[in-house]
């Protein structure tokens, strides 16, 4: 069967309506959107869509992974490095369900992501049938819109405002259930129409001037101005705009997990990590600013420590595209509602071009501290055993930041956030909102179909590496050369460090054992070895890197080394510890 | 574990007993399978509890109008109201106290036809209370009336003497008094370029109360 070739413009109309079933309206769809891979796993109830794709092979690349959990962290790790929509697709039943950890990941990290899912025939819907769920039930809370699809007829534009909702205003999954019936169905298609608009939904607010002129008028005032951002300047594509507003103001900027990467690590206006493992000086001085200008960031309790006694004494500008974000969890002086990517340069344009030399001086003052007491050990150890902040360190050194670091979740995530440089943004990809183990490995290989001309490498922890371990397999079949470093400190490290220090040392299953992970990859075909010694690990590491498909690599690190500082939970971020 | 305070945590909140006061929240919206569900969540799961529900039509054709009571401080139910208008298929989402509305609920009654034919203070009693009988049967008399709460309420205790068999009331239904209704509203809606009517910009109160959602 002939494909139609109606890619490209905005609106596709085709003279004479085709008659096409369900099934290819849904390709038609992804194509239009300027989606060329998908990530999927077939059954029963999308057998139609599979079927039409077998005759899409050459326009949309189909990646089978081993389970769908992985098709939807790939998605995600698409989304972050490429900036479009990732697409899955999935079977009803135990396929839409394997989903339900991804979509609750890319609903709390504002990712864009359109799922498929097939469903049982529109006439068996409640009848208990062989691999029914709810799906639209089970997804609402984690989506940021779901639709039933019962009649083909609607498919196209159901599919035009998913990839809108998607993408616009705060981006976040959508899910389309397709019942078996219309995917059947032949429709008299007339070609694809790009959704602009739907009436009960503004994916941006308007931008009140007076709010950004008053938001201007204290950050000139400001002594002690600090800059605290998020992804939404990611997202909103607004990396120059921030830092045109930040050098013109000469303000310090400190970032969140997510927003990691958006400025380049050796940014003299970047100091550092904020929250729970952040720096020293972007915590404590979070409590000595007087103006505090938060941007595209959502003062999520991993970064707020104890909210009463976070940033009392600063006047708080906030500004974020969702205006369900103002107020939320911190009381905001001046909103500035808005897509930063127009309400930074309208606010740079207002504030004064300024140095604040002393200020930033304090920030590196406590740079200075948190360099003797932490720093300096981690990334230059005397000990035997190797740290992992070392790995991290000579790895900045071989790739000189120019790599996207994905990572899974535990004490190699923070270190990792902590320690390792960028240079470019949309180079930092973790489960930062849902904290989901087993993002990593999946995550990575869309990574690199999201961007195939970078070095991708997949820091990953003992533990989260067997969540999704499975998805080496799609490595095999598929060839993404995702280079994979496991710290291996033969520990659930994070849940040990809080075992250690607030449950004293009652180590509760946290001790796990892996199997040989370099067998396990020569077992999927994929290149490995194992390291433990610190005079290996650099060539062990540059080994990884100049390999030219996947590669494992194993580095045994200290077993029972914590991620400092830290906020313990329930205090405020100036109750930082060092040590 | 977590040390934030919790938004039913009425403690620190600054009016009236506990803060916590008896909200009307209007909805408009799309007309679409599974919204429901979707504002009901918005609900449940921070724990709250809604007291009455309605969905109807409204003024506007084709937009559907949920009128919804919580008890709960004003601060919460502004998080709230910007959660329900955040959702895809809503449009508007306002939040009024009672003085700020004319609502109305309605309740029927059955009660045994004998014994109110019998028992003159029984007519009395349902004059007074602006009671209409809907049904007259052998066996069996419905009752209706309109009014608050505390009206519906009070005929409840009234009838129980005489043997109330079952009983029913309806969600608030409620009407802003401020309101122009939201026919000129939805013109706005439907252009591409909104005017700035429609980002209603609150500006915010001073409080230095911060509750966590
Ligand atoms: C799916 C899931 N289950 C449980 C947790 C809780 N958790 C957070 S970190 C962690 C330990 C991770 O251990 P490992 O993968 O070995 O990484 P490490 O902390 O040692 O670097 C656990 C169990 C989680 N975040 N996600």
């Amino acid at each position: 069967m002939e494909t139609l070739e109606i890619i490209k413009d905005k609106e596709t109309a085709i003279k004479e309506p085709v008659s096409i079933s369900g099934s290819q309206a849904v390709l038609e769809a992804f194509i239009a959107e300027g989606v060329h891979t998908v990530f999927g796993y077939p059954g029963g109830a999308i057998m139609p869509i599979y079927d039409a794709l077998y005759d899409y092979n050459d326009k949309l690349k189909h990646i089978l992974v081993r389970h769908e959990q992985g098709a939807i962290h790939a998605a995600q790790g698409f989304a972050r490095t490429s900036g479009k929509v990732g697409a899955v697709f999935a079977t009803s039943g135990p396929g839409a369900t394997n989903l339900v950890t991804g979509l609750a990941d890319a609903m709390i990290d504002s990712t864009p992501i359109v799922c498929v899912t097939g469903q049982v025939f529109a006439h068996l819907l409640g009848t208990d049938a062989f691999q029914e769920t709810d799906v639209i039930n089970i997804t609402t809370p984690v989506t940021k819109w779901n639709y039933q699809i019962t009649d083909a007829t609607e498919i196209p534009h159901v599919l035009a405002k998913a990839f809108y909702i998607a993408r616009t205003g705060r981006p976040g999954p959508v899910l389309i259930d397709i019942t078996k019936n219309a995917q059947i169905q032949k429709i008299d298609y007339e070609g694809y129409k790009k959704c602009e608009h739907i009436r009960s939904y503004r994916p941006k607010p308007i931008v009140r001037k007076e709010y950004v002129e008053e938001a201007a008028k204290l950050i000139n005032e400001a002594k002690k101005p600090f800059v605290i951002f998020g992804q939404g300047v990611i997202l909103g594509k607004a990396e120059r705009e921030f830092k045109a507003f930040i050098e013109k103001g000469g303000l310090p900027a400190a970032w969140t997990v997510l927003g990691l990467s958006a400025l380049p690590t050796d940014h003299p206006l970047n100091v550092g990590m904020l929250g729970m493992h952040g720096n020293y000086g972007p915590n404590v001085l979070t409590n000595e600013c007087d103006v505090l200008i938060a941007i595209g960031m959502r003062f999520d309790d991993r970064v707020t420590g104890r909210l009463d006694k976070y940033a009392k004494q600063a006047k708080i500008i906030h500004l974020d595209i969702d205006p369900a974000e103002i107020d939320k969890n911190v009381k905001t002086a001046v909103p500035v509602w808005g897509d930063c990517k127009e309400t930074l340069p309208l606010l740079t344009k207002l504030i004064d071009k300024k140095e604040h030399t002393d200020w930033l001086n304090k920030f590196h003052e406590f740079t200075k501290k948190e360099t003797e007491i932490v720093i300096n050990d981690e990334l230059h150890p005397t000990g035997e055993q190797l740290t992992m902040g070392e790995v991290i360190q000579l790895l900045n050194e071989l790739t000189n930041g120019d790599a996207v670091i994905v990572t899974d979740v535990g004490q190699h995530q923070m270190v990792a956030c902590r320690y390792a440089k960028f240079n470019q943004s949309k180079s930092n990809i973790t489960s930062g909102g849902l904290g989901t183990m087993g993002f990593g490995l999946p995550a990575a290989i869309g990574a690199k179909y999201g961007a195939p001309e970078r070095t991708v490498v997949a820091i990953i922890g003992d533990g989260g590496f067997q969540m999704t371990i499975q998805e080496l397999g799609t490595i095999m079949q598929f060839g993404a050369a995702v280079k994979i470093l496991i710290l291996n400190n033969q520990f659930l490290g994070m849940v040990r460090q809080w075992q250690e220090l607030f449950n004293d040392k009652r180590y509760s299953f946290v001790d796990i054992q892996s199997p040989d992970f370099v067998q396990v990859a020569k077992g999927y075909h994929i290149a490995g070895s194992k390291v433990s010694k610190r005079e290996e690990l650099k060539t062990a590491l540059a080994t990884m890197l100049d390999h030219k498909e996947s590669y494992l690599l194993e580095v045994m690190v200290s077993k029972e080394n914590n991620v400092f500082p830290m906020v313990p939970q329930g205090c405020s971020v100036s109750e930082i510890r060092l040590q | 574990m977590s040390n934030t305070k919790n938004i039913n945590d009425v403690s620190h909140s600054p009016s009236g007993v506990g803060g916590k006061l008896d909200f009307t929240i209007t909805v408009y919206t799309e007309n679409q399978v599974g919204l429901l569900n979707r504002i009901a969540i918005i609900f449940s799961r921070r724990k709250i509890n809604i007291e009455s529900l309605n969905v109807s039509p409204s003024e506007a054709e084709g937009i559907h109008r949920f009128t919804i009571v919580i008890s709960e401080t004003e601060d919460v139910v502004k998080k709230l109201c910007r959660q329900i208008e955040k959702q895809v298929e809503v449009l508007k989402a306002y939040h009024n106290t009672n003085d700020e509305i004319i609502w109305q609920e309605m309740a029927l009654y059955k009660v045994p036809t004998d014994i109110i034919a019998e028992k003159v203070k029984v007519e009395r009693l349902l004059h007074q209370h602006g009671a209409r009988a809907v049904v007259i049967r052998k066996d069996y008399t419905i009752f209706e009336t309109t009014g608050h709460r505390e009206e519906t309420e009070g005929l409840i205790k009234a009838l129980e003497p005489y043997g109330l068999i079952e009983f029913v009331r309806s969600a608030r239904v409620a009407i802003i008094k401020a309101s122009n209704g939201f026919h000129e509203k939805l013109k706005e809606f439907e252009q591409t370029e909104p005017g700035e009517e429609l980002v209603e910009n609150e500006f915010l109160d001073k409080q230095d109360e911060v509750f966590t959602m």
